[in-house]
């Protein structure tokens, strides 16, 4: 009896990674899913947090894919090992804060190591070359097998008859011929696939599934390391990225404004890190402060932001209350800024 | 009513980190053993149980007490 040949497959949620699988399953190979949890992952979280988001259908995706692969799946938690790729990235960022070169060259990496510990054979992935402009290059495709270690390893069933065999196909695990040539940004053939394959719903994340990607959410981050002084993050500082409006009148301090009630819910279990505002005469959103706030003066002009959001904005006197993380809860009447007040290079 | 053998607290954290948690505690325990998961984020509704159909474990119940979402699940054979 032959040996079942097995492989791993890196499993975004996404078409790609799924039509990757299922052209191998026609091949007879037992496939099981890998996803990596960076903390950067979009979805999950910000469906959660966002009220205005919990009307969409609550799934993840990748879990989902891998039900509809009828494959296990292992979501394996890499948010500290991460950190050393998305600060030290040896390729350098996209064109936001993502590392998308040295993130796949960790992800196949960290994928090597699983198949050598649960004695898989070869990894697998959704990938096409000319797809994406940093990661899904034929030169970067190179780069990736190469430093992650994986070698001839590393099967991309999607656009491999475009690419040097490798040693699946040289062993005769896999057939060359049933491979596909995908390649370029068009997603025609992905779509052609699917409906081939009968798959009707899948997600197509625009922009990936990365918050890295995301303009907004990397000047977040780049705030938060030029203000620390140091690239170093916690998870908490990343989750908190993803919520509210970021507010930095002073270098000092920013004030992290809800934008709904899904977010102050959410911000509230980080009352007991931050020092915290709420308007007290108006309703109003939850204000996370970080930073300092050393003299009175800074106090008011932050409760004057605090009331610009509040519903009070439109009064002549709105009562804040301030409550420091060491100290008493303080109120403080103020008139709230009118929207021209606010400089626009306060808004992170 | 099966007795949970086991208690996982995740409560305050958002999916997936829940869904990882119970993956690596199911790992320690055996098949028939019985794990319940307290949550706060509502997406464990969906995804603990999604995670049970693909990798063979059985959601036993899912009911919230005093705002904490109590998902009970049996291990599999396969864990």
């Amino acid at each position: 009896m032959s040996k079942q040949i097995k492989a791993v497959a890196l499993i975004s949620g996404g078409l790609d990674s799924m039509l990757a699988v299922r052209a191998m399953q026609d091949q007879g190979i037992h496939i099981e899913g890998i996803n990596f949890f960076t903390g950067f992952c979009v979805e999950g979280h910000t469906h959660a947090i966002r009220k205005q988001d919990q009307n969409k259908q609550k799934r993840n995706n990748a879990l989902w894919v891998a039900e509809q692969l009828g494959i296990k799946l292992h979501i394996i938690d890499v948010i500290e090992e991460y950190k050393d790729v998305l600060i030290n990235p040896k390729h350098g960022y996209g064109a936001n804060m993502n590392p998308c070169l040295d993130c796949k060259t960790f992800m196949v990496r960290k994928a090597m190591e699983w198949i050598k510990e649960n004695e898989f054979d070869f990894i697998i992935t959704g990938e096409v070359v000319g797809q994406r402009p940093m990661s899904q290059r034929k030169d970067t495709m190179q780069i990736v097998v190469k430093e992650s270690g994986a070698g001839g390893l590393l099967v991309r069933p999607l656009c491999a008859q475009n690419l040097a065999p490798t040693l699946p196909e040289q062993e005769g695990w896999i057939d060359r011929e049933k491979m596909l040539g995908f390649n370029g940004r068009s997603r025609k053939p992905q779509i052609a696939l699917a409906e081939e394959y009968g798959f009707t719903d899948f997600a197509q994340p625009a922009g990936g599934c990365c918050f890295l990607t995301d303009e907004s959410y990397s000047k977040k981050l780049v705030d938060l390391w030029q203000v620390q002084g140091h690239k170093e993050y916690e998870f908490d500082d990343i989750m908190l990225l993803k919520v509210g409006r970021h507010i930095r009148p002073s270098p000092l301090y920013k004030l992290i404004v809800g934008r709904e009630e899904g977010e102050n819910r959410f911000m509230e279990g980080y009352r007991n890190r931050f020092d915290y505002f709420f308007n007290s005469s108006h309703p109003g959103p939850l204000v996370l402060m970080d930073g300092q706030l050393n003299t009175p003066e800074d106090i008011e002009l932050a409760a004057r932001v605090v009331a610009r959001f509040g519903q009070g904005r439109d009064a002549e006197q709105v009562t804040v209350t301030y409550t420091p993380l060491q100290g008493d809860p303080q109120s403080i009447t103020v008139k709230p800024f009118t929207a021209d007040e606010m400089p626009k290079e306060w808004y992170i | 009513m099966s007795t949970p053998q086991q208690t996982l607290d995740v409560r305050g954290h958002l999916c997936p980190i829940p869904v990882i948690r119970t993956q690596n505690h199911a790992k320690k325990l055996a098949a028939g053993d019985i794990l319940e998961v307290l949550c706060t984020d509502p997406g464990v509704t969906s995804d603990i149980p999604a995670w049970c159909r693909i990798n063979g474990h059985s959601v036993i119940s899912i009911e919230t007490r005093d705002g904490v979402i109590v998902v009970t699940i049996m291990i599999g054979n396969e864990s």
